[in-house]
């Protein structure tokens, strides 16, 4: 089957530092992909790239049959068939929920208010917000107002949707309200690009994981594959860093990779 | 009972003249503000140009207004002007513009400020949404700059309305001209001199309290909490 979008080779570069050297990838109907990388890997501006947000610098970009790199005066007509949240919480503070979640289909794709309001009512609900429409986006906490964030992106009917690092800000009591929906979006068979550093979500939600470093995919694989056994030495590393290990409780380790057990125990 | 004085205010058509005053006061203020808003919106966006000529320019045209006194502005115009160009310029014409340079400048750099303080992302997660550029302005930027800008313009406005006072120095006839002719008229009763101020004062205030108040009341009310930045 024909990928929902493809990236060959794309090149992105900030005042001369190669932030993205050469990636590419596909991206299926109904498949989601996480990428996850050190900071400064160029996974977010990746994502930034696919969304028209940063111009490439070489290489390109497809939505399905249609070329969307490159392109200038139609860029908005693109974005509304990529759906895209971000780290912070970016609803509009000086509108209501409601309004918030109307702004996009009633304003970019021109539908019916009324339509609109009905489906974003049922959204809310489903994420738990449904008592919640009037309020202002202040009065809401980071969990919720990135759970609104994401309803807002799912009403323009995305045919992709891309998430940048959405619990990176957030309280950690909050992250799994929030990493809960998205689950649930995956589930409903929304095709997903998600960027995160949470690798238990990670784990859960992926079809594929694509690990980046230095401006390149440097690993890809399945869920299993990659967190049981990255086959590089840098994917390891990475993976690593996420666990911890105390020479008082020697012999307890968490799961990490098998060399480092083998030199405790010798 | 003692006639403290205060009743010169109310002697024949003294309390009318000093009304008249204030509306030539406030002739001048509101033709400012309004020029300032306007043209202030223009030098807002042309200190946002990339053109270095153009940002150079606000530039030194802030800094000029910033530092010169505005007496010294307006003597340069009212008189300087006559003698050097030969151009009479009425006293209010002469005001009015002596306040505008000043009042578009900083209005121009109020704008811009709350312009570039919108973070971002706001313009970003807009774009996501697939608005237009015309319709992220309109939706998105635009009210909210209104929102930020307008406690502040308001303060400027009452600024403005304060320094309105100095144009009596080049022979506009407004309230507190009107007040010194009233005292100069009643040299005989001392008192005379701090109930007319007095009642000056009073005017001022009953006119830029309540601006005050408003300018307060919508800088609460259009707050978007500290969340909105986000850490």
């Amino acid at each position: 089957m024909e990928p929902i979008l493809r990236v060959k080779e794309i090149q992105k570069s900030f005042d001369g530092t190669g932030v993205l050297r050469g990636v590419s990838l596909e991206i299926h109907e109904g498949e989601v992909i996480v990428i996850i990388g050190p900071s400064g890997c160029g996974k977010s501006t990746l994502l930034r790239c696919i969304n028209g947000l940063e111009k490439i610098d070489g290489g390109e970009i497809w939505l399905r049959d249609q070329k969307i790199s490159g392109l200038e005066k139609d860029l908005h007509l693109v974005r509304q068939k990529i759906g895209m949240v971000f780290q912070s919480y970016d609803l509009f503070p000086h509108m209501k929920v409601m309004d918030n979640l109307l702004l996009g289909p009633t304003k970019a794709l021109k539908r019916p208010p009324e339509e609109v309001r009905a489906e974003a009512m049922e959204m809310l609900k489903r994420v738990g917000l449904g008592d919640r429409a009037d309020a202002l986006p202040r009065t809401l906490s980071g969990g919720q107002k990135q759970r609104v964030a994401l309803v807002r992106a799912m009403l323009m009917h995305p045919q992709l949707l891309l998430l940048d690092e959405i619990t990176a800000a957030l309280d950690p009591e909050m992250v799994s309200e929030v990493l809960n929906v998205v689950i649930d979006l995956a589930e409903q068979g929304m095709t997903m690009a998600i960027v995160t550093h949470e690798m238990r979500f990670a784990e859960a939600v992926a079809d594929r994981v694509l690990f980046m470093e230095q401006g390149v995919i440097a690993e890809e694989g399945t869920p299993e594959e990659f967190f049981r056994e990255p086959r590089t030495e840098r994917a390891r590393r990475f993976l690593q860093s996420f666990t911890y290990a105390s020479a008082r409780k020697l012999g307890k380790r968490p799961l990490g990779s098998g060399e480092q057990r083998e030199e405790a125990e010798t | 009972m003692p006639d403290l004085g205060i009743s010169v205010l109310f002697r024949g058509i003294n309390f009318q003249r000093l009304l008249l005053g204030l509306w030539v006061t406030l002739r001048i203020a509101l033709i400012t503000i309004g020029v300032s808003l306007v043209l202030g919106l223009l030098f807002g966006l042309l200190m946002l140009r990339k053109n270095r000529l153009s940002r150079g320019f606000c530039r030194l045209w802030l800094e000029i207004v910033r530092f010169m006194p505005q007496l010294v502005l307006l003597y340069l115009v009212y008189f300087g002007f006559a003698r050097l160009f030969g151009w009479n310029l009425d006293g209010e014409l002469s005001a009015v513009l002596v306040f505008s340079f000043w009042g578009t400048a900083e209005m121009g750099d109020l704008f811009r400020g709350a312009l570039t303080s919108i973070p971002k992302h706001q313009r970003e997660s807009a774009a996501a949404l697939g608005l237009t550029r015309a319709q992220i302005n309109r939706y998105i930027l635009l009210p909210q700059t209104a929102r930020r800008l307008l406690p502040q313009a308001i303060n400027l406005s009452t600024r403005i309305i304060k320094t309105t006072a100095l144009v009596k120095m080049i022979n506009v006839t407004e309230v507190l001209k009107v007040g010194q002719q009233i005292i100069g008229q009643y040299y005989r009763e001392p008192a005379a001199a701090f109930w007319v101020y007095a009642a000056v004062f009073l005017l001022y205030f009953l006119i830029c309290w309540p601006i005050s108040l408003l300018a307060g009341w919508l800088e609460k009310r259009y707050q978007d909490g500290p969340a909105a930045g986000a850490a």
